[in-house]
């Protein structure tokens, strides 16, 4: 069972964004708990980037009140390594505040070993495949004193079998160092394989339609019974099943 | 008629393929441009040969070489590179040293780019043998005017190369850099600095191109020695042979501290840069 003592806990209460003239979020309110694992979902443009965005604090909200317990880190949708770092000093950017050498040299071979690049510690990003990279990021911010992590798309740019990999991935290393997680993804399957709640949200301005909690035990199966069905109810949801006509859509 | 491989796997014979393919490759490499050199020499020595054009018109290659052989045994060829190269490195120097920080800093400021751009650009686009006039009354004969030439003519191309590239680091390192906290001169030597490495060294390398073919003009007109002044100087005795053996060693040297510069691009971390 997974050790969930984690201090990174997020709160949105009535948050509401715009741009411009273009709602994005209307009145939203989300509540994260410790060692928590949500994930995001929603039709294309209805600003699940946006909620990482506010989470972040890299954009602050037109009206609501966001609360942050915890030091928070992202993985990015796209390559966000250093290209001039090997993967070493990739991983240790996000040690970097730690001052002891020798804890900081015990805690990067650590890390290394734990996403399985010991041969490759002194190689460049651009001398990795798509999903070796990725395993960097994700020591990147498992380094340190982290507490949160936000994923945008983490694994939109694999092919179908190196994301299976890496949510299998993401799941032992969460085992190993456990952190509240707010994913955003646009692939339901990978959203009922990972998530403890699923929140599907609406078209823009977004706000939460349906809340899914999943208690099967991790690592799971595509084929065990509550992650089909949790993706039959997210496909429901998103107006997606296979037998739905079209015109509704 | 194609003959299937009698031994060894197939993978092995692709190896062995692609290795020949290399070999060939790396010879067609050294070869081609070999010939290409050998025939334009043999144009030159069937034209001089032939007296297609008058002696003091075109030089012939043996009176090029014996005038290489003069200008070596008088040590002022050798001068006369010396003095050039320690022009033109101490003016690219200071190209660099002042442009590229200048670059980093008018990239990461908007209202600073707005306000000197236009100047910038006005600058670079004014041809350094514009400035001769001036370099002449401010700094005398020497080492200064031509010095002050290859300044002129290298620092705003660098400035602006330098610029341009801190423009299209991707936001996303700047969001990283921003989640572990670099800021100031970390943020500018961690970050914008190693993120632009590899389009400033391909600036310096057509920077320094630049500065040398403005040595020459700068040296002609503002110094008592250098190659450019080699060159005038063959001119005012009528010795084009001389001047032939000048443009020859200009050419080569040019080509020796590009390929030096190039070396530059090897580095492991800016490799990243080059491979796409």
């Amino acid at each position: 069972m997974k050790d969930k003592h984690t201090a990174g806990r997020l709160v949105l209460e009535k948050v509401s964004h715009s741009y411009g003239d273009i709602s994005v979020l209307n009145d939203l309110t989300l509540v994260v708990n410790p060692g928590e694992i949500v994930v995001l979902v929603g039709p294309s443009g209805c600003g699940k980037t946006t909620i990482l965005n506010l989470l972040s604090g890299h954009i602050e909200p037109v009206y609501g009140i966001i609360q942050r317990e915890g030091i928070i880190r992202t993985v990015y949708q796209h390559d966000s390594l250093f290209p001039w770092l090997t993967v070493s000093e990739n991983i240790s950017i996000g040690l970097r505040l730690i001052e002891d050498e020798a804890r900081r040299r015990k805690e990067l071979n650590e890390l290394v070993a734990l996403v399985h690049l010991g041969d490759f510690r002194n190689h460049y990003p651009h001398q990795l495949s798509g999903g070796m990279r990725q395993r960097v990021e994700l020591a990147r911010v498992l380094a340190g004193e982290s507490d949160i992590l936000l994923m945008d798309e983490p694994f939109s740019s694999l092919d179908y079998q190196a994301r299976l990999r890496m949510r299998r991935e993401l799941i032992r290393l969460l085992e190993k160092r456990p952190r509240t997680v707010v994913f955003v993804t646009h692939d339901i399957e990978e959203a009922a394989q990972l998530a403890d709640r699923v929140l599907v949200l609406s078209n823009r301005p977004a706000t939460i339609c349906r809340e899914l909690h999943i208690s099967a035990l991790q690592p799971r199966d595509l084929t065990d019974s509550e992650v089909i069905e949790a993706m039959k109810e997210i496909f429901k949801e998103l107006g997606l099943q296979a037998h739905d006509n079209i015109d509704t859509v | 008629m194609i003959k299937p491989a009698t031994s060894g796997s197939p993978e092995k014979s692709v190896q062995m393929v692609s290795t020949s393919m290399r070999k060939e490759n790396n010879v067609l490499r050294f070869l081609l441009p070999v010939i290409v050199v050998l025939s334009l020499l043999l144009i030159w020595f069937s034209i001089s040969y032939l007296n297609l054009f008058p002696a003091y018109a075109l030089p012939s290659p043996g009176s090029v070489l014996k005038s290489f052989r003069q200008e070596l045994l008088a040590a002022r060829l050798i001068n006369d590179v010396i003095a050039s190269l320690w022009r033109v490195a101490v003016g690219f120097v200071l190209s660099a040293v002042l442009g590229i920080p200048a670059g980093l800093w008018l990239g990461q400021h908007f209202y600073a780019r707005q306000a000197f751009v236009p100047l910038l650009n006005f600058f670079r686009f004014l041809s350094p043998l514009a400035w001769i006039p001036f370099a002449i009354l401010w700094f005398h004969i020497g080492d200064k005017p031509a010095v002050f030439l290859i300044f002129m003519a290298t620092f705003f191309p660098l400035v602006l190369a330098t610029m341009s590239a801190v423009a299209t680091i991707p936001s996303i390192y700047f969001r990283v850099a921003h989640d572990y906290n670099y800021k100031g001169t970390e943020l500018l030597t961690k970050v914008t600095f190693p993120a632009v490495l590899p389009q400033v060294i391909t600036a310096l390398r057509v920077s320094y191109g630049i500065a040398w073919v403005v040595i020459v003009a700068a040296e002609m007109v503002g110094c008592q020695d250098g190659l450019g002044y080699g060159i005038w100087e063959a001119r005012n005795g009528l010795r084009l042979d001389a001047a032939v053996c000048y443009m020859i060693v200009i050419g080569l040297m040019g080509m020796g501290i590009d390929r030096l510069l190039a070396q530059l691009t090897k580095l492991p971390n800016v490799r990243w840069g080059y491979e796409r």
